[in-house]
C-alpha cells in the first residue's frame, strides 16, 4: 500500500473538513450539516437527507480536463457510490427533517480516487461530529501477473487488469462497498477480497489514531 | 490535527508549541484518557447496571462510541460528549439568530442548529408594550419589527411539532443594532448564569450566546417593561418601514462616538483571537485579552496578526497554571 497521510480541518468554514492522500492521490473532503433543508419537496420526517458530490479538478490528471457540458456520467457515478456507501454508515435517524453535504475534490489523481474520497470523507464525518456506525474505509486492488496488488497507482490501472474498489466498516466486519472493473476468475476473488480487508484495517487504525489525536488536542486547547 | 491557521515565524511557532504544551501538561489527565473515536469500545463495568446516552451503541453487549468526543460519566449514564458539532439546544438557553425569512405570524431564525428556528409573532412583546391579542394588522406590520438579515436576541422555549421554538418576551431580547456578530464553534461557550455582560469601562454590551454566536455592541439601556404601561396608546396604523431616508436628526441620534466603536471592535477581536486558538470564551478572558491589547497600545488590526495570537497563548497557560495552583 502506499503512504497515506491525512490531515483535519483544511475548510475553515465547513462543519467538518479532512485532505487525505493516498501516494499522490491528494482528495479534499468538506461536510456541510446537519443544516435545513433547502428543497423542502425531499425534507424526510424521519431521517436526514444526504447529498454527495463529487467533482475533479482541472489540473488534477496529467493533461487539463475539459469539463464535459452534459455532465460528466463518471462524477455522477462516483458521487452516487460515495453517497450510498456514507449514507449507511451514519445513524440519520438522529437527524430527521434535516440535510448534510458533503463535497468532495480530488486534487491530484494517480488511482485510487474513490477510494481516498470514501477516506477523505468518513474524516470529514466524524470531523463535524456526525454520529456513524463505524469508520468507513476503502482500498483498491489489482490482479497483475497472477499477483494481487494492493492500492493501485494510475500506471498499474493502465496495464488493463481488473480493479476491484472495496469499502468495508473494520470494526463490523461488513462490506458496505464492492465495485470491480474488467475480469477476474472467481477463483482469485477470495484471496483478492482478503487483500484489501487488511489494507482496509490499516488504514483504519491510521485513521482512528489521527481522529483520537485530534480530539485530545481540541480539549485540552479549550480547557476547562 | 486541526492545525492552528495562521502565518507564524519559526521563533513564533516555538513559543506556540510550547505555550499548547504546556496548556496540555496543565489539562486534567482524566480527560485525556477518556477520549475516544468512533467504533471505540467504552470501558464499562458491566455489574453496575449501564445507561447509554448520546453518541453510544450497543454491539454484542460492548458500549461503543459513535461519535468522535470526550467520555462523560455522571452516575450511571456514560454519553460522549462531541467537540466540533454544531449547536444542541436545550430550554431556556440564551441564543442569538439572523432572521432568515418573514413567515405568516413567525420569523424563521438561523442559530447554527441542524434546522430553522422559529419565533412566533405571539412570543414576543409588542414594540408599543402594550399585552394584546395580535390582531391581522400586527401581522401585516410583522416587516417593520424585523426582516431579513436583521440580527436577534432570544431563549430557548422548547421543541413543538414544526421545529424548535424560541422567545423574546422581556426587553432584554429583541433586535441588536450597532454592534458586531461573531460566530464560534459552540463547544467554546459553557452554560453559565449570566450571558448579558456590560463592560461599563469600555461601555459596550457583550452577549454570549449558547448557539456559539456572540455579539459585542454599543450599550442599550433596558427599560422596564411593567413601568411604563400608559405610553401612548395611538390607533395602529399600517406603518410602512423606510429605511432609505431617515432623517438628519435620527442620524445624528443614532451617531455612536469613535471611542465607543474602536472598543467594540476591539472586543470583537478579541473574541476573534480566542475563537482561533481554541480556548474556552467567558467574560474574565475577554477581559483580559483586552486589557493585555491595551497595555500593550496595540492597533486593533494588529490584534489579529500572529504575534498577539501567541502572545494570548502564553498568556492563557499563565492563567490556567495559576488557578490550578490556587486550587
Amino acid at each position: 500500500m502506499r503512504q497515506i497521510r491525512a490531515e483535519i480541518g483544511a475548510v475553515s468554514k465547513a462543519d467538518g473538513s479532512a485532505i487525505f492522500e493516498m501516494g499522490n492521490t491528494k482528495v479534499i473532503a468538506a461536510v456541510y450539516g446537519p443544516r435545513e433543508v433547502q428543497n423542502r419537496s425531499q425534507q424526510m420526517s424521519d431521517q436526514t437527507l444526504v447529498r454527495c458530490e463529487y467533482s475533479m479538478a482541472n489540473f488534477s490528471t496529467g493533461d487539463r480536463m475539459r469539463k464535459p457540458k452534459g455532465g460528466d456520467r463518471r462524477s455522477t457515478e462516483i458521487s452516487l457510490v460515495i453517497r450510498q456507501t456514507v449514507e449507511a454508515c451514519i445513524l440519520t435517524h438522529l437527524m430527521p427533517r434535516s440535510q448534510i453535504d458533503i463535497y468532495v475534490q480530488v486534487l491530484q489523481a494517480d488511482g485510487g480516487t474513490r477510494s481516498a474520497c470514501i477516506n477523505a470523507a468518513t474524516l470529514a464525518f466524524a470531523d463535524a461530529g456526525i454520529p456513524m456506525r463505524d469508520l468507513v474505509t476503502s482500498c483498491s486492488v489489482g490482479y497483475l501477473h497472477s499477483t494481487p496488488l494492493l492500492d493501485l497507482n494510475y500506471v498499474e490501472h493502465s496495464a488493463g487488469g481488473p480493479d476491484v474498489t472495496v469499502g468495508i466498516l473494520p470494526k463490523l466486519d461488513k462490506v458496505t462497498l464492492l465495485q470491480m472493473d474488467s475480469k477476474l476468475p472467481i477463483d482469485i476473488l477470495e484471496n483478492v477480497m482478503q487483500l484489501s480487508t487488511e489494507g482496509c484495517k490499516a488504514i483504519a487504525n491510521y485513521i482512528r489514531e489521527i481522529l483520537l489525536e485530534n480530539a485530545k488536542q481540541l480539549e485540552y486547547r479549550r480547557g476547562v | 490535527m486541526r492545525e492552528i491557521q495562521l502565518q507564524l515565524s519559526q521563533t513564533q511557532k516555538v513559543r506556540l508549541q510550547k505555550a499548547l504544551e504546556h496548556l496540555e501538561s496543565l489539562s486534567s489527565k482524566v480527560n485525556s484518557d477518556a477520549s475516544v473515536t468512533i467504533a471505540d469500545s467504552i470501558p464499562v463495568n458491566h455489574e453496575d447496571g449501564v445507561l447509554k446516552g448520546h453518541g453510544t451503541a450497543d454491539l454484542e453487549g460492548e458500549v461503543v462510541a459513535t461519535l468522535c468526543g470526550v467520555v462523560e460519566r455522571v452516575n450511571k449514564l456514560v454519553y460522549v460528549r462531541t467537540l466540533r458539532s454544531r449547536y444542541k439546544p436545550e430550554v431556556g438557553d440564551i441564543v442569538i439568530g439572523r432572521v432568515i425569512e418573514v413567515a405568516q405570524k413567525r420569523w424563521r431564525l438561523d442559530i447554527n442548529y441542524s434546522q430553522n428556528a422559529y419565533l412566533m409573532l405571539s412570543a414576543m412583546n409588542m414594540p408599543d408594550g402594550v399585552q394584546r391579542r395580535r390582531t391581522a394588522l400586527d401581522e401585516l406590520n410583522m416587516r417593520c419589527i424585523f426582516e431579513e438579515a436583521d440580527v436577534i436576541c432570544a431563549e430557548v422555549r422548547g421543541f413543538q411539532q414544526d421545529g424548535l421554538h424560541l422567545q423574546a418576551r422581556s426587553q432584554k431580547y429583541g433586535k441588536l443594532s450597532t454592534g458586531q456578530l461573531i460566530t464560534v464553534t459552540p463547544y467554546l461557550v459553557k452554560r453559565q448564569k449570566q450571558h448579558f455582560h456590560h463592560l461599563e469601562q469600555y461601555g459596550i454590551d457583550l452577549i454570549i450566546g449558547c448557539n456559539g454566536f456572540i455579539w459585542v455592541g454599543e450599550h442599550v439601556e433596558v427599560r422596564d417593561d411593567m413601568v411604563e404601561d400608559q405610553v401612548s396608546q395611538s390607533d395602529p396604523q399600517v406603518l410602512i418601514p423606510n429605511k432609505n431616508s431617515v432623517s438628519l436628526e435620527e442620524q445624528e441620534k443614532n451617531y455612536t462616538a469613535l471611542e465607543t466603536r474602536k472598543h467594540i471592535c476591539r472586543a470583537a477581536n478579541a473574541v476573534r483571537v480566542l475563537s482561533t486558538l481554541g480556548f474556552i470564551i467567558t467574560l474574565e478572558i475577554i477581559k483580559g485579552v483586552i486589557d493585555l491589547s491595551l497595555s500593550m497600545n496595540l492597533d486593533i488590526h494588529d490584534m489579529l496578526g500572529s504575534e498577539f495570537c501567541v502572545l494570548v497563548a502564553e498568556k492563557e497557560a499563565e492563567r490556567r497554571s495559576s488557578n490550578k495552583k490556587k486550587r
